[in-house]
């Protein structure tokens, strides 16, 4: 197990990026009701070291089932039908993540991949107060710690995430939404995992406040050398932000590849038409805008 | 659409000095928000304003109260340059001429009712006169004209049964419903899946040009305010800090809001910026 304040694992993030910290082959997930829904169809992703990865796709096409699959969160009536998930852990230990079970799983979680999980915004249990919420991540998973050393790496996560330490003793109802996110992302970092999943973790705040935490997630990636799997709809951001991007349409991926490259030249025909429902923001008026054309394909 | 025998000579829906504080209580001590700060604009014919802002800019404030849902604590709306009414039949006469599209599909239709139920009802109460054959006749035309066809098949089935993106269509042609000329939508695709937001978009701009429609689209995206409107007002803590023409506003920002605003706009063309930015210590 890592120390808790053992010094952020990769200094030179750049020079990292190219070994593997998750990789997930032909994984299938499957949602046992009637009839059986086929949720992720044969998905493989390699996720590496320090890299940000970005998971773009529309509402249930599958991505956050994927997120969950790889994280075992799943609960009944999904099931992971097939295919496998290995994490390649810093010190060169292989974890099979799928045949992690009991106390192997408990330390795995949280420990090596967290997670923001979407509209975290409101996942905060508003009964309690950010102290106490953040030492509780501590609780459970270094029931060595003193209360000292608790407070202090609490202090020091919020400080970390640009919040306040004196917030610690609000609740979360005494927060903007961005602080809120904020929080969740200091929860998140507090066992200084491997890997972070962010689900649409910017969706529900303003543009310039979104602005921030992505500027702060990037930062904080640089500094503590993390990988995420960062899950949007928003494919001009991801562009922007991330090193690859995963397509994903009807619980398949259909495209992979460096993100210049896939808007660059797309190759799959879903890829260009996500591409092509966001106008430019800056660049030439296209041809779709305003015409009053039939509506392409849409549902 | 119906009925518009009257229609005086210049149709505008103008907003003349609007002003909305709110009292907020907090135990004993009150204190005044003023969401909205003396915004004036003018919505004519075929064209269409976008209103851009953060959250908590005043944005829906301002639609709420075109579409009187909100008293404004001063100034006026006028419509056809009169006064408009604030209660009575009056107020039902505005409301056939200015109507709402919301932001959420989800919860904007009555989930007990069928579709039909959504658009006969604006029907009958807008035209009393006419017979329940002929709204039924009205109510299918009306979902054909947002390309939910055959409207047989729309007409009966409930909310629950369509994706968010065939509600809002719904939602547009119940706004239709009574022959509006002035079509004010709060964020009508923000709730959509992206690759269908442009259908709703592209709909909304040729109903817009069939009918002249004059529509206020209240946004916070700035790439579909820019490609979707004539002019865009932008919106900062209750103020106007900037309007102009559309591609003016974008391409060329005066204000330092609205430059914020479009630094923090993902923009596919900078990838790897923000990453280069903070690797330099940004």
């Amino acid at each position: 197990m890592n120390a808790i304040h053992s010094a952020p694992s990769s200094l030179g993030v750049a020079s990292t990026i190219g070994e593997p910290v998750l990789t997930a082959r032909n994984v299938s997930i499957e949602y046992e009701v009637d009839p059986p829904v086929k949720a992720v169809r044969g998905a493989s992703i390699t996720l590496h070291r320090g890299e940000i990865l970005g998971l773009a796709g529309e509402s249930g096409c599958g991505k956050t089932t994927l997120a969950y699959g790889l994280n075992r969160l799943l609960k009944a009536p999904a099931l992971m039908t097939g295919g496998e998930v290995v994490f390649h852990d810093a010190s060169g230990r292989d974890i099979d993540v799928v045949a992690l079970d009991g106390e192997a799983l408990r330390t795995f979680r949280w420990n090596k991949v967290s997670m923001v999980f979407q509209g975290s915004m409101n996942s905060l249990n508003p009964v309690m107060n950010v102290r106490k919420q953040l030492h509780d991540v501590f609780m459970t998973h270094r029931p060595s710690m003193k209360r000292a050393e608790r407070e202090s790496r609490s202090a020091e996560l919020l400080t970390l995430v640009g919040v306040d330490p004196s917030r610690l003793s609000s609740f979360p109802h005494e927060l903007s939404g961005g602080m809120r996110q904020r929080v969740m992302i200091a929860m998140a970092l507090a066992l200084d995992p491997q890997v972070m999943i962010m689900d649409e973790p910017t969706t529900a705040l303003d543009v310039v406040v979104q602005r921030g935490i992505i500027r702060e997630i990037m930062r904080l990636r640089e500094r503590l050398g993390f990988a995420v799997i960062f899950i949007t709809h928003d494919l001009p951001l991801l562009i922007e932000i991330s090193d690859r991007i995963a397509i994903m349409l009807d619980g398949e991926i259909i495209e992979q590849g460096a993100s210049e490259q896939i808007y660059r030249s797309p190759e799959h025909p879903y890829t260009r038409r996500l591409l092509s429902s966001f106008p430019s923001l800056r660049g030439e008026r296209g041809d779709f805008i305003r015409t009053g054309a039939a509506s392409g394909g849409a549902a | 659409m119906n009925g518009r025998g009257s229609v005086p000579e210049r149709t505008t829906l103008e907003a003349r000095n609007l002003v909305k504080d709110f009292r907020l209580r907090s135990g004993v001590s009150v204190r005044t928000l003023h969401a909205v700060k003396d915004v004036s604009f003018t919505l004519e014919p075929g064209r269409t304003i976008a209103l851009v802002g953060e959250s908590g800019s005043g944005k829906s404030t301002v639609a709420r109260m075109m579409a009187k849902l909100e008293t404004p604590t001063s100034g006026e709306i006028l419509l056809d340059e009169r006064p408009s009414a604030t209660r009575g039949a009056a107020l039902a006469r505005y409301r056939r001429d200015v109507q709402m599209v919301f932001q959420d599909p989800f919860s904007s239709l009555n989930p007990f009712h069928p579709i039909r139920h959504h658009l006969e009802r604006p029907l009958r109460i807008h035209n009393p006169g006419l017979s329940t054959r002929q709204i039924r006749e009205r109510a299918d035309e009306l979902l054909e004209r947002v390309r939910l066809s055959p409207a047989a098949t729309f007409a009966d089935r409930r909310p629950h049964e369509l994706s968010g993106g065939q509600r809002q269509r719904v939602a547009i042609a119940r706004a239709l419903a009574p022959g509006s000329r002035f079509i004010i939508a709060d964020e009508p695709v923000s709730m959509l899946d992206v690759s269908i937001r442009l259908g709703v978009l592209n709909l909304l701009a040729e109903l817009q040009r069939q009918e002249q429609l004059g529509v206020l689209y209240i946004t916070h995206d700035l790439a579909t305010a820019r490609h979707f409107s004539d002019e865009i007002l932008v919106m900062y803590r209750g103020e106007i800090v900037e309007r102009g023409p559309s591609e003016q506003v974008i391409l060329d920002p005066r204000h330092e809001y609205t430059t914020s605003l479009l630094e923090a706009a993902a923009d596919p063309e900078r990838l790897g910026r923000l990453r280069d930015e903070v690797r330099s210590g940004g």
